[in-house]
């Protein structure tokens, strides 16, 4: 298979699969966790008015405790700097435009160049505090390792593709593509699912708590 | 030509001039990034040369190929040089038509035998024993196959030769595969290009006749000089596309200013051709010139890449059906599960056993 075929292959028949993995799996992850249902309160409400403590909860949970400011910044860069790449990058929006029918300005490559690469250090960083710090290294386990690699690689391969610093620019667009769908095909299987359930979840667990025990 | 007569001789005879034959010669070096001497190797070379025996065999073609090395508004030198060294049996060229066409490809066969160098255009049908295309009764397949075996070495010209081209396209109902899927045994250079330019397939000639031995190629058997660069490399609007500037349609103000043709589906970063430097037409431009996109005719598969005018950064298929089977497909996975989950729930509920008092103190 020369590059191109291989380009082809990744933009193509591969890229039709694991958008399909993506979009059924996650939908049956949103819809598995809706139906669910709640199990019914039988003691009476400490705060009927459980939304403002949910709503509290989504704001106390993205701030960080003591002592963890480094980390926080470098998990809101890496996020940051992820999301405007991938939104953001002429080329990917040219993607959007031809899958959603919806397009956007883009930013200049030179700014999405820089944001690139601090996006990588920051998530060297946090895979080195994960490695570094006994409790967390104790908390991990290969599920996180992976999730970390599988969003990573998008950003390492891209940016190597854009600058054509190894090998041949047709075959390293086509192993950044297949990092995608690696990553489409990760997504709806792992911790990745947050992107959508984060804030429902920090809001469910703040109004459970609301709820609970009596008023003082 | 006559078959004693030298090239000199011959162009010569033609009105090219020793200064422009030189010329020739200069250029084919330089194009080919060979050293300064290269040159005079290559005047000496081709003057002497003595009519090499070509065998020109065209396939699933349109004969384009030879169109374009052949049809220009006035002769140049490279359709000159390709009559000097004479083709021996070519249908679109030769005089011979039927049975006596075929005798003279078996007579040139026979006399240069291992010698002689073979070119084939368009690309060969298998399926069904090769059946979809014959020439006085024999298949390509079987055609190439004898033919092959005598040659010194095949040049395959245009991208159905060497990479199936347009007739390999899906759903390929022929079952057409390119010169090397067949031809396992003998060096193979391929030249792909929808056509491919001139200057190039005269410049395998030359460097084969000056030098006996094929070009340094690429994996695909391309010559590295004239496919070692992408069009994007050597593009002159390559300045905008690192600005970020890009034409939106053909008539708008970018189009109008010559911007980056990247997002009308522009081909040139993953295609391996000399368009931005040899051009076409003597010269006078290639197809970004005149406003419109690479097609990355010279690469496998360029017909089934998606869309000539899809940028190279889109899905290669129709994203809205394929997202909207998944949507439907996955809503209806996830209710499935999600009311299976709670049947699940209630069976487990019904069938739930509280605990007594007494029963603990037993």
């Amino acid at each position: 298979m020369s590059a191109i075929e291989f380009l082809n292959w990744v933009r193509g028949p591969a890229l039709q699969v694991s958008l399909m993995v993506f979009i059924i799996g996650m939908l049956i992850r949103v819809f598995e966790i809706w139906l669910l249902g709640r199990k019914k309160d039988l003691s009476v409400a400490r705060d009927a008015g459980s939304t403002v403590a949910g709503l509290r909860t989504i704001i106390t949970r993205s701030v960080p405790p003591p002592g963890m400011w480094s980390h926080l910044i470098a998990g809101y860069i890496f996020h940051v700097g992820f999301i405007l790449v991938l939104l953001f990058f002429v080329p990917h929006i040219l993607l959007f435009k031809k899958a959603l029918g919806l397009s956007w300005p883009g930013i200049p490559n030179g700014i999405i160049d820089g944001l690139t690469i601090i996006s990588l250090a920051a998530m060297v960083y946090t895979l080195a505090i994960r490695l570094s710090d006994p409790v967390r290294r104790t908390l991990s386990n290969f599920n996180d390792y992976f999730a970390w690699l599988v969003t990573f690689l998008p950003l390492l391969t891209g940016y190597l593709a854009f600058h054509r610093h190894v090998g041949d620019y047709t075959l390293m667009l086509g192993i950044h593509i297949l990092s995608v769908n690696l990553l489409l095909i990760a997504f709806p299987f792992t911790k990745l699912t947050h992107a959508i359930t984060v804030f429902a979840a920090r809001w469910y667990n703040g109004a459970v708590a609301g709820r609970k025990g009596v008023r003082v | 030509m006559r078959r004693d007569e030298t090239l000199a001789d011959y162009l010569r005879a033609q009105g090219i001039s020793r200064r422009g034959f030189l010329k020739f010669c200069v250029a084919t070096a330089s194009m080919m990034a060979l050293p300064l001497g290269a040159a005079e190797e290559i005047a000496k070379a081709l003057s002497a040369a003595r009519r090499p025996s070509v065998i020109w065999l065209s396939f699933q073609e349109c004969t384009g190929c030879t169109e374009s090395l052949t049809r220009s508004s006035r002769p140049t030198l490279e359709s000159l040089i390709l009559d000097a060294i004479s083709l021996d049996y070519h249908h679109t060229l030769q005089a011979a038509a039927g049975s006596a066409a075929e005798e003279a490809r078996e007579q040139a066969m026979q006399e240069n035998d291992g010698k002689f160098i073979l070119i084939v255009d368009g690309s060969i049908p298998i399926k069904d024993d090769g059946i979809y295309s014959t020439i006085a009764g024999i298949t390509n397949l079987q055609m190439l196959k004898d033919t092959a075996q005598h040659a010194a070495a095949i040049v395959a010209v245009g991208s159905c030769a060497a990479f199936g081209g347009i007739p390999h396209a899906n759903p390929n109902p022929t079952g057409a595969v390119p010169v090397m899927d067949i031809i396992k045994d003998k060096p193979i250079i391929n030249v792909p290009g929808c056509p491919p330019i001139p200057v190039v397939i005269t410049g395998v000639l030359s460097h084969y006749l000056t030098y006996g031995t094929l070009p340094e190629l690429d994996s695909l058997h391309r010559p590295l000089a004239f496919y070692g660069d992408t069009i994007h490399d050597r593009c002159y609007r390559r300045p905008f596309y690192d600005q970020g500037k890009f034409a939106k349609t053909f008539d708008d103000e970018g189009a109008r200013k010559g911007w980056c043709l990247y997002e009308l589906g522009c081909k040139g970063p993953t295609t391996h051709n000399a368009c931005a430097t040899a051009k076409w037409n003597g010269g006078t431009s290639f197809p970004i010139e005149s406003g419109h996109p690479c097609l990355g005719c010279s690469e496998p598969d360029f017909w089934d890449g998606g869309g000539f005018y899809q940028p190279l950064s889109t899905a290669a298929f129709d994203v809205n059906k394929w997202a909207t089977t998944a949507v439907v497909a996955g809503a209806a996975a996830g209710v499935g599960l999600g009311l299976y989950n709670k049947a699940k729930k209630s069976t487990a509920q019904k069938h739930h056993h509280k605990v007594s008092v007494d029963e603990m103190m037993e």
